[in-house]
C-alpha cells in the first residue's frame, strides 16, 4: 500500500486511533489541512474516544466483585475434574496418534465416559449424518428460510430453547432441519453447507445429568465428530475428517448457544 | 500450569467489566454477562492454546454470550430495538430528544449492537482493528465500517444532526 492512494473514511479512524501506517500519515495530515471539515470530523472521533474511555476508566480500579471470583470454584465443581477430563482428551488424541480407528467404543476402553449416554449419542450423529448428508433432493425436512417454525418445532419437541447456531464464520450456512429419534427421545439435526458443497451437521439430544464437558473428539472411516454436553443438552457436530475445521465450527456452534 | 492460566484470566476480569459496563449501561446486567463469561471460560480452559492470548480468548466468549442474548437482554432492560436503518429513536421525539442526550453513556447504548460493539473494543479496550475482528468474528473491514456507522450516529444523537459527509462512504 503506497501513500499516494486518495485519503479515505478508513485512514480518518485509522488515524483517529492510532492504527495508521506511518507512510499514510503526511497525506492523511496534508488531506486534514486542506479539508476542514474533515477536520472537524476527526476531532468530534477524537473527543468521543477520549470522553467515552474517561467515562470508562474507573472500572478498571474497581475491586472486583467477589461473585466472580466464586463461580471459578463452582465451575470447577460443575465440569467434575477438569485435570482429568484433560487427561482424557490427550488419551484421545493419542490414541488417533497411533492410528487406530478410533471409534467411540474404543475410545471408552481407553478412558471410560461417565454416564453411557455420550458415545451412544455421538455414534446416533454419525449414523443420521451419514444417511441425510449425502442427501441431495431430501437433506432435511424443513428449510432454512422457514428457521422459526424450525426452532419453534424442535424446541417444543425436545422440551428446551433449541436454534440452530450460525457457523457462517466457519463458511457454513444452514440448510435446514429434521427431527429424529434417539433412545433419549426426540432429536434434532440441523445441515450445514457450504460453498463447495461439504456439509456439517449439528445433533442436538436430551443429555441426562446437568453438566458441561470439555469437546470430545473422534474420527475414523473418512469421517469425523466433535461432541459436548452443555446444561441440558449433548451436542454433536459431524461432518468430513478436518480436525481444525470441525474444532473451529464446534466453538462457534458452543458460542452461538449462548445461554 | 493452572495458577498461570487462572492469573491470565483473573488480570482480565476488570477489563471485562468495563466493556460490559459500557456495552450494556446497566451494572448488575454487566456483571451478570461477566459472570457468564468466566464460567463458560473456566470450563473450556483446556481448549485455550498455552501462549496464545487471553484477551481476545476471553472477549470472544463473552461477545458472542452478548449476542445471542441480547435479544432478552434489550427487551428485559426496555431498550428499543434499533436496526441499521433507523435514524433515531422511535420514540417520536426528534430534535429535542437529540439534543438532550448529553448522557455519553446511554447514547452508547442506543447504537446497534454491532456497531456498539465494535466502537467500544476500539475506543474503550483500544484494540487494533485486527484483534476486534478477530472478537466479533468479520473481516477488519467490516469493523471499519461498524465503527464508522458508530461514530456517525453517536455524534448524530449527541449534537443537532449528522457530519456532513465530504468523503466516500465506507461501504
Amino acid at each position: 500500500m503506497s501513500g499516494d492512494r486518495p485519503v479515505q473514511l478508513e485512514d480518518l479512524h485509522a488515524y483517529v486511533d492510532g492504527q495508521l501506517p506511518p507512510t499514510r500519515r503526511a497525506a492523511v495530515e496534508a488531506h486534514l489541512a486542506a479539508n476542514p471539515d474533515d477536520a472537524r470530523r476527526v476531532d468530534t472521533y477524537r473527543r468521543q474516544t477520549e470522553e467515552i474511555r474517561r467515562l470508562f476508566e474507573p472500572v478498571l480500579s474497581e475491586p472486583v466483585p467477589q461473585r466472580l471470583l466464586r463461580r471459578r470454584a463452582k465451575a470447577e465443581a460443575a465440569t467434575a475434574r477438569p485435570r482429568l477430563s484433560f487427561l482424557r482428551q490427550a488419551a484421545a488424541i493419542l490414541w488417533l496418534a497411533i492410528g487406530a480407528w478410533t471409534g467411540w467404543v474404543a475410545h471408552e476402553r481407553l478412558a471410560p465416559v461417565p454416564g453411557a449416554a455420550a458415545p451412544v449419542m455421538a455414534s446416533a450423529a454419525m449414523d443420521a449424518h451419514r444417511v441425510y448428508a449425502v442427501e441431495v433432493r431430501h437433506p432435511v425436512e424443513v428449510a432454512a428460510d422457514q428457521s422459526d417454525h424450525l426452532f419453534t418445532w424442535l424446541s417444543n419437541r425436545l422440551g428446551g430453547d433449541v436454534r440452530a447456531p450460525s457457523l457462517e464464520t466457519a463458511g457454513y450456512r444452514l440448510i435446514g432441519g429434521r427431527l429424529l429419534p434417539s433412545d433419549k427421545g426426540p432429536a434434532a439435526q440441523f445441515m450445514y453447507e457450504n460453498a463447495g458443497g461439504e456439509r456439517l451437521s449439528l445433533y442436538i439430544a436430551r443429555s441426562p445429568g446437568n453438566r458441561e464437558t470439555a469437546f470430545r473428539y473422534s474420527e475414523g472411516g473418512g469421517m469425523a465428530a466433535v461432541w459436548w454436553v452443555d446444561g441440558d443438552f449433548g451436542f454433536v457436530l459431524t461432518g468430513h475428517a478436518d480436525h481444525q475445521l470441525l474444532q473451529r465450527a464446534a466453538h462457534l456452534a458452543y458460542d452461538g448457544m449462548g445461554r | 500450569m493452572d495458577d498461570e492460566r487462572e492469573r491470565l484470566i483473573v488480570e482480565q476480569i476488570p477489563h471485562l467489566r468495563r466493556y460490559a459496563l459500557a456495552l450494556l449501561g446497566d451494572r448488575s446486567a454487566a456483571d451478570d454477562l461477566v459472570q457468564d463469561c468466566l464460567e463458560r471460560a473456566w470450563s473450556r480452559l483446556t481448549l485455550w492454546r498455552r501462549g496464545s492470548s487471553m484477551r481476545p480468548w476471553l472477549f470472544t466468549i463473552m461477545h458472542n454470550l452478548f449476542i445471542n442474548g441480547s435479544g432478552r437482554r434489550r427487551r428485559a432492560a426496555g431498550l428499543l430495538p434499533l436496526d441499521e436503518d433507523t435514524p433515531q429513536p422511535a420514540t417520536g421525539g426528534g430534535q429535542e430528544e437529540r439534543v438532550e442526550l448529553a448522557d455519553m453513556a446511554k447514547a452508547i447504548t442506543l447504537l446497534p449492537p454491532d456497531q456498539r460493539a465494535a466502537l467500544l473494543l476500539v475506543a474503550v479496550e483500544e484494540m487494533s482493528y485486527q484483534e476486534a475482528a478477530t472478537v466479533l468474528g468479520v473481516p477488519a473491514g467490516t469493523v471499519m465500517s461498524r465503527l464508522h456507522r458508530a461514530r456517525e450516529r453517536l455524534a448524530g444523537l449527541r449534537s443537532g444532526g449528522p457530519l456532513q459527509p465530504a468523503l466516500r462512504r465506507i461501504k
